[in-house]
């Protein structure tokens, strides 16, 4: 019978020697991501940022952003982009916060609406004052680094120490390069960003998790092996499985992203490389990592690994 | 035979039954059924997303006021002599020019109860809100405007628009399926204060504006059309807007569209008697501080009555509304808008669907290449599973949003994951040499810590994006959330039960999966 399979039966890639690869590809990569956003920084959404956004559609034929760009320039708001959004007649118009208070800002809504009310069908209009802003800030930052200390402690409880640490690692390495990957490709970063580095976190965890369970089940089951061979032996063991979740989530996310049209297109790019980053992570850092520690090999016996009944 | 103990087939059974029930409202219409559909967010259904601020701070000064302008006639009623009587956003203060009036003082200021703060230092009297009163008028103050906003959006009680308190002052409106956003603005931006005042005769606006000098007991106010006229009115209210009965859009002698209203009983009484004594005198209608005009009473007027101005068709009709629903307590401030037209809405709709049934299909198409029959019942899981979070969505009235079915198609990908570890598992075992029924047993019970694991460190993930999201990101973790319990369900039980069927049914010697 016919079987996909990306990775053969007993596979042995000898992970021990690519980790110092990895480790060197992630340094790089971390290198790149605080550079980019220390010297470029993010392209913050309104949700962050504060401002206003409205996405209209041309009520006859393409939009013509040049003319758009010249009218709406004339009107002195400050900072106004104006792109296409995905299709030729739509374009999503973005005003920086205007000065002075709440009351401006709506007055700025009214008016390009009125300028544009000819020509165009106005589809979404969004506003962030600068109060909500500072909020939203604020309140996504807490998000990630709760996000990030809750699944901390619960490795802890079910792992060691060490294996927290690892984790951990890998973790804040996938969040510090999605933020990388945000600044360096100037995807808007916004409410649903926050939303796809907490997704990715557990993505991220969940493949590490599999891989620490295996080998916390390895130690037991080769009492004699060295803890190397052990950690290289779980990671062959779990790539099958690690390949073909990744693959099938991959699936799901280009699925979003051709037909989920051009508002979850981010979104869903984000998701990508945080499934990418994560599956990588996880062997390469995670248990990249436990190659460095002294693992207790006994293990404590609350978490031990089930020991199936087999009856006839 | 490998076992499957009939409670667990009594727990598939009824959770698929309930799955299915839930969310047949979706697909189906049926009449005289009590299910309700998803909930659909605004950005899937369209609609106006708006979190409004009321501005606290213009009610106490303007109670104050209020209160400074009470005292200034007791003072005079009962002759007492007082100075530098002012009030501000903070407190009312006053000094007496007379100590000897001080029991007369105190007579008045006893009126005022636990709200304020009130005391006397050096000769000077400071009034103030108390914390509790402060605390007591700031509730009040949201309440009425919830009760105004709805009055002003949904006059009929139809659209069922969602007006909460959010935090001490601030109010979350959400109406669903409008056109015209900016229309809900221009409803919640003004006050809507109407008073009839009488115009000073002393002096004319123009002199007062150029000069600076008012006549005490009297205001200068604009006009509220952009002609530049200034009025000088009396302080003194005679008529109110709580005072109308009805406000309508008309039109006048003119065929300009106007206001026409009438008045309560108690309002047509004061109506008639200050227009009755003041034939010839300019009455000036002032909504909001602004003079909409000034007619010249040429007659006594009674219950009904007209207000003329610049205005639109739509603009009388909104003002009429307004009227009609009352003045808010406050000015409102609109923090942050998202308003969602109901093309782009549909046109989510449209694109979640697809993005959804060919994620599905591939995520499908790729377990059935890797695992065969059982990749397909694993596949038949997925859709149980689709199911489920559907019917758990409807049954608790989660909303769903653009976001929402981000997730769905996302937990699509990772809910096969428990079943892939299950089958991975499974051939491990077979290739270290176990039976059929051995391999299947071993590969689930070892398979399960692995999924907990892996599972719980995603739902504390979505929990905390939960707490701490707000809006489409919520909608997000809902889903996310729901479809990782749901999928522990179909992964552990529902494709077991398939498998375990399938192995008694065909009993095969060997096993590829």
């Amino acid at each position: 019978m016919f079987r996909l399979k990306l990775i053969p039966d007993n596979s042995s890639f000898p992970f021990l020697n690519l980790f110092k690869f990895g480790f060197v590809f992630s340094a790089i990569l971390i290198a790149l991501s605080v550079g980019s956003f220390l010297y470029q920084g993010l392209n913050l959404g309104i949700d962050f940022k504060g401002g206003i956004l409205i996405e209209a559609k041309s009520k006859q034929g393409s939009a013509d952003v040049q003319r758009l760009r010249a009218e709406l320039g004339e009107m002195s708001f400050g900072e106004v982009s104006i792109q296409l959004f995905g299709a030729e007649d739509e374009v999503l118009i973005r005003i920086q916060k205007q000065e002075g208070d709440e009351q401006a800002q709506v007055q700025v809504i009214k008016e390009v609406n009125a300028l544009i009310s000819d020509g165009y069908t106005v589809r979404r209009t969004e506003f962030v004052g600068p109060t909500i802003g500072a909020e939203l800030t604020q309140k996504g930052i807490l998000a990630v680094v709760s996000a990030l200390a809750a699944i901390m402690i619960y490795i802890w409880f079910r792992f060691e120490w060490q294996y927290s640490i690892a984790a951990i690692l890998a973790l804040s390495h996938d969040v510090i390069s999605t933020i990388g990957f945000f600044s360096l490709t100037s995807f808007e970063f916004n409410l649903a960003t926050i939303a796809a580095i907490l997704t990715i976190a557990g993505y991220s965890i969940n493949d590490t998790v599999v891989v620490f369970d295996r080998i916390r089940e390895n130690f037991r089951r080769y009492k004699s092996w060295e803890q190397n061979d052990i950690i290289n032996k779980s990671l062959n063991e779990t790539l099958s499985r690690t390949v073909m979740t990744s693959v099938t989530t991959a699936l799901a996310l280009i699925a979003i992203m051709v037909f989920g049209g051009p508002v979850l297109l981010d979104f869903a790019a984000a998701m990508l490389w945080g499934v990418l980053i994560g599956t990588y992570s996880s062997i390469f850092i995670a248990a990249g990592v436990l190659t460095y520690v002294a693992l207790n090999r006994s293990g404590d016996d609350t978490a031990d690994i089930p020991k199936p009944e087999f009856e006839e | 035979m490998l076992q499957f103990e009939a409670w667990k087939r009594l727990v598939i059974l009824i959770v698929c039954l309930a799955g299915l029930l839930a969310a047949l409202p979706n697909v189906v219409s049926v009449p005289f059924y009590p299910g309700k559909s998803v909930n659909l967010g605004l950005d899937l259904r369209g609609g106006s997303h708006l979190l409004l601020r009321t501005d606290i701070n213009a009610v106490v000064t303007e109670r104050l006021s209020d209160i400074a302008e009470g005292i200034r006639i007791s003072f005079r009623e009962e002759k007492v002599r007082f100075k530098s009587l002012t009030s501000d956003e903070n407190s009312v203060s006053f000094s007496l020019r007379d100590e000897g009036d001080a029991s007369i003082r105190d007579t008045v200021l006893s009126e005022f109860d636990d709200d304020f703060v009130v005391g006397t230092q050096a000769g000077t009297t400071i009034i103030a809100f108390s914390d509790s009163g402060f605390l007591e008028l700031q509730s009040r103050t949201v309440e009425q405007a919830i009760e105004i906003i709805r009055r002003r959006l949904d006059p009929d009680g139809t659209k069922e628009p969602v007006i909460q308190r959010q935090g001490v002052d601030r109010i979350l409106v959400q109406v669903p399926g409008i056109d015209d956003p900016e229309r809900v603005k221009a409803l919640l931006g003004r006050t809507a204060r109407l008073t009839f005042q009488l115009v000073d005769m002393r002096i004319t606006g123009a002199e007062a504006k150029s000069s600076g000098r008012v006549p005490p007991g009297s205001v200068l106010l604009e006009s509220a059309s952009n002609d530049g006229q200034s009025y000088v009115v009396e302080k003194r209210v005679m008529v109110s807007g709580d005072m109308l009965e009805t406000a309508s859009a008309g039109f006048d002698q003119n065929n300009s569209p106007a206001i026409n209203f009438s008045l309560n009983s108690i309002g047509a009484k004061k109506f008639a008697t200050v227009t009755g004594s003041n034939i010839g005198r300019p009455f000036a209608i002032i909504l909001d501080n602004e003079v909409v005009s000034a007619p010249t009473i040429r007659a006594q007027i009674f219950a009904n009555g007209q207000i003329t101005g610049d205005f639109s068709i739509q603009e009388s009709n909104d003002l009429a509304l307004v009227l009609r629903a009352g003045a808010l307590p406050a000015p409102l401030t609109v923090l942050e808008e998202r308003s969602i037209g109901p093309g782009l809405g549909a046109d989510s709709i449209a694109a979640g669907q697809i993005a959804a049934i060919v994620g599905i299909i591939l995520v499908i198409f790729y377990i059935v290449l890797s695992y065969g029959i059982y990749g397909a019942m694993a596949s038949a899981g997925l859709l149980v599973n689709l199911m489920l979070i559907l019917g758990a969505l409807s049954l608790i009235q989660a909303t769903l949003t653009l976001p929402g079915i981000a997730g769905i198609v996302l937990t699509m990908g990772m809910a096969v994951d428990s079943n892939v570890l299950i089958f991975e598992r499974i051939r491990e075992e077979l290739r270290r040499g176990r039976g059929v029924r051995d391999a299947i047993k071993a590969g689930y019970s070892r398979a399960i810590s692995t999924i907990m694991d892996a599972n719980l460190t995603t739902l504390i993930a979505s929990i905390l994006l939960y707490i701490f999201g707000s809006g489409p990101v919520r909608g997000f973790s809902v889903t996310l959330g729901i479809g990782i319990i749901t999928s522990l369900f179909t992964a552990i039980l529902f494709t077991r039960f398939l498998i375990v069927l399938w192995i008694n049914a065909k009993k095969p010697k060997t096993l590829v999966i």
